[in-house]
């Protein structure tokens, strides 16, 4: 309050047929009208996108948690020297020519022992008992003893997988009805499983080979794992990383900053544009013509599809860098020139590191875009193929065939058995992790280099 | 147009530092500058004044070749500084621009501290060997830019968080720590409110001692009160040019009396 007014109201005696603040007139109520139904309308349409969201990642996490854990089978088993080896004297030469068949029978009698010391009553036969593991076991014991023949004759405890249907009957997949016409495992072994479950030899538990193995073939599901193709999917981002960043910045600079504008760059920035629409597997058959075919670089190698991804990257990265470079204010640009720096100075002193930011969310962006691409992996060999061993070096991660991620799931997503289904959907959720975790560094690091000033 | 302080100056050399001849500048087909000779005096103060686009600020950055960043721009005519042509094959504009500094519109501060907006340019002429060289140049340009007491306290804290006048007294910093020898202004002020606006001229006035300063500016008062000599433009013409107090209490030309008695413009 100030000294020239009164501490009271001034009284205004209203003036007749004057419209009143208080009340509002049609048109006001109209707009207003129209603006909430807008909101309305913005709130449905988030509500419906959240939903689906939701609905999507239950999905995803109901179908897909079952791929993170798998039944084991703990057995004692007997290494008997007169199966493992007849003439005794160790040699790895003679060790070695007992095929994995050799080996089976040491399953059947420790699935015996098991039976008469525990006093478990079943009509089945040691076959059939042996029958509920994977059919990998006997190439577990084989290995192991391989490893160090010394501990032929002596009994060590086994953690054997469970075979697919075991499997699946604890995860409740599997039941008594659905194996009615199934081959590969009877109503018996089922009842013989659930005895074993009583007794603790049969348990489910995590299984860190899911996240660190390599896939398996059609028959033991329960071996598979999305290891090898996660380096495989590595490599090939190491290998868009490093051509795709440089390539893609450098050709955006020299755009934006340094070309002059006439036709040609008209041009250029054009296809540019329409590359960046172009369907990923347009670039698949691209790289089969150009990078197998005629460079005869390796099928299947993450090198090849590391060149095929940057393809498709590298419009992704120009766009964005090309928007970043030109949202900097030219002012900036002419504050260095007009202290006397060169183009090139006013570029990398000022202008890069203010679109710092904006370059590295858009190679972060394309970076996961490429991580997610399955279809240009198709054509040049990266689906289907099984990789058994990751890889011991860089050379062989990039030269050697292998799989990526998306190719794992889809190959999974398309074999027959069910258990392959559940880990395609838990290969998925990997796959979100990692682009989850992928857009959390852009947002951090953006952060970082936004807090400079 | 009355100011007090006109006839006290004068100017203190009659050494011709910019000549410029028959300068045509176009902008694709608009003809912007029209056949404009004009010296320019050393260590004096030379204020051009006109309309908006009567390409004043346009004539100014001819004399730094910033307009060479604009791609559709073209300039004829001579401009020989200290007798040199800058428009020569051979002048590199990078090199040009060490010894023509300019000062902008909008304070334009690096988002850089304090201390690296002024050390770049003598960073990236190599004008200090060591630390304490370019310790010095930047004390040295922040006390003749008038900002050193506000801010040598502070001088490793960004330059963008400064006031609006501090900002534009550090740009003026910025552009002399380079030693330049010819400061060029385009209305330096028209982002300033009245106080950092009079810092601002009051520097002005200093720089006099050292530099030929070239200001562009919308306010007539301003160019009265800091300037010696006054180019008036009016649609790509320079119309007039003169002293600064005959201009404004003696204007040859009917358009210059008509502008500065504010009937157009």
């Amino acid at each position: 309050m100030t000294d020239a007014t009164s501490s009271s109201m001034p009284a205004v005696t209203p003036v007749p047929g004057k419209s009143s603040l208080m009340t509002q007139d049609a048109r006001t109520r109209k707009r207003n009208a129209a603006e909430a139904r807008f909101k309305a309308y913005g709130i449905v349409a988030i509500a419906a996108g959240m939903l689906m969201l939701l609905i999507l990642v239950f999905n995803i996490i109901s179908r897909g948690t079952g791929a993170f854990q798998q039944t084991f089978v703990t057995m004692e088993v007997e290494l008997l020297e007169e199966k493992l080896d007849k003439n005794g004297n160790r040699d790895p030469a003679d060790l070695a020519k007992v095929s994995t068949f050799g080996y089976a029978p040491l399953l059947r009698t420790a699935f015996e022992a098991k039976v008469a010391e525990r006093g478990i009553a079943t009509e089945l036969e040691p076959k059939a008992m042996a029958g509920i593991l994977s059919a990998g076991a006997a190439a577990q014991l084989r290995d192991f003893v391989l490893a160090d023949p010394e501990r032929i004759g002596t009994t060590v405890e086994f953690e054997f997988l469970a075979s697919s249907r075991v499997d699946g009957y604890l995860k409740d997949r599997v039941s008594r009805d659905s194996i009615a016409n199934d081959k590969n495992i009877s109503a018996e072994q089922l009842d013989f499983v659930d005895q074993l479950i009583e007794l603790g030899v049969v348990e489910k538990r995590f299984n860190l080979a899911f996240i660190t193995g390599a896939d398996s073939s059609d028959a033991r599901p329960e071996a598979a794992g999305m290891g090898v193709s996660m380096m495989g999917s590595l490599f090939m981002m190491l290998v868009v990383l490093a051509l795709a960043l440089p390539i893609g910045v450098a050709a955006s600079i020299y755009l934006e900053e340094f070309a002059p504008k006439n036709w040609l760059t008209d041009i250029i920035e054009v296809n540019i544009s329409n590359l960046a629409a172009v369907p990923s597997i347009v670039f698949g058959i691209l790289g089969l013509a150009v990078f197998i075919n005629y460079m005869h670089l390796p099928t299947s190698a993450p090198l090849v599809g590391g060149l095929v991804l940057t393809l498709m990257t590298l419009p992704t990265i120009i766009i964005s860098t090309r928007a970043s470079l030109k949202a900097v204010p030219p002012s900036i640009r002419d504050a260095a020139l007009g202290v006397g720096a060169s183009k090139m100075q006013s570029v990398f002193h000022h202008v890069l590191p203010l679109a710092a930011p904006g370059i590295l969310t858009g190679t972060i962006i394309g970076l996961a875009q490429a991580l997610g691409e399955t279809a240009p992996l198709l054509l040049i060999g990266m689906v289907g193929f099984i990789a058994s061993n990751p890889p011991d070096s860089i050379a062989s991660g990039l030269l050697d065939p292998n799989s990526a991620m998306p190719a794992q799931i889809y190959e999974w997503a398309k074999r027959a058995d069910p258990a392959f289904y559940e880990r395609a959907w838990g290969g998925i959720i990997i796959l979100l992790l990692f682009l989850i975790t992928m857009n959390t560094i852009a947002v951090i690091l953006r952060r970082r280099f936004e807090r400079r000033w | 147009m009355n100011d007090m302080r006109i006839l006290e100056r004068d100017v203190d050399t009659n050494a011709i530092k910019i000549a410029a001849r028959g300068v045509q500048v176009y902008y694709g087909d608009n003809h912007a500058i029209k056949d404009v000779d004009v010296d320019i005096q050393d260590k004096t103060v030379t204020a051009f004044i006109g309309p908006s686009g009567c390409g004043k600020s346009t004539f100014l950055r001819c004399l730094n070749r910033m307009n060479d960043t604009i791609d559709i721009c073209r300039v004829e005519g001579d401009i020989h500084i200290d007798g040199e042509d800058i428009y020569d094959k051979r002048v590199d504009p990078v090199q040009l621009r060490a010894k023509v500094g300019m000062v902008f519109q909008k304070p334009n501060p690096f988002p850089k501290s304090i201390y690296d907006n002024v050390a770049y340019g003598p960073r990236i002429h190599g004008l200090a060997k060591n630390k304490a060289e370019l310790d010095d140049i930047v004390e040295r340009a922040l006390r003749r830019g008038a900002i050193w007491d506000e801010v040598k306290d502070r001088l490793h804290a960004p330059g963008t968080g400064l006031s609006g006048g501090q900002q534009q007294r550090l740009c003026i910093a910025r552009a002399i720590a380079t030693e330049p020898e010819v400061l060029l202004m385009d209305e330096p002020c028209s982002a300033l409110d009245p106080i950092a606006t009079a810092q601002v001229e009051e520097l002005i006035d200093e720089l006099r001692q050292n530099y030929s300063v070239v200001i562009v500016t919308h306010s007539m008062q301003q160019a009265a009160r800091v300037s010696q000599k006054t180019a008036f433009f009016h649609l790509g013409n320079l119309v007039e040019y003169g002293e600064t107090g005959t201009i404004f209490t003696n204007p040859e030309d009917s358009r210059t009396e008509s502008y500065i008695t504010g009937r157009i413009g």
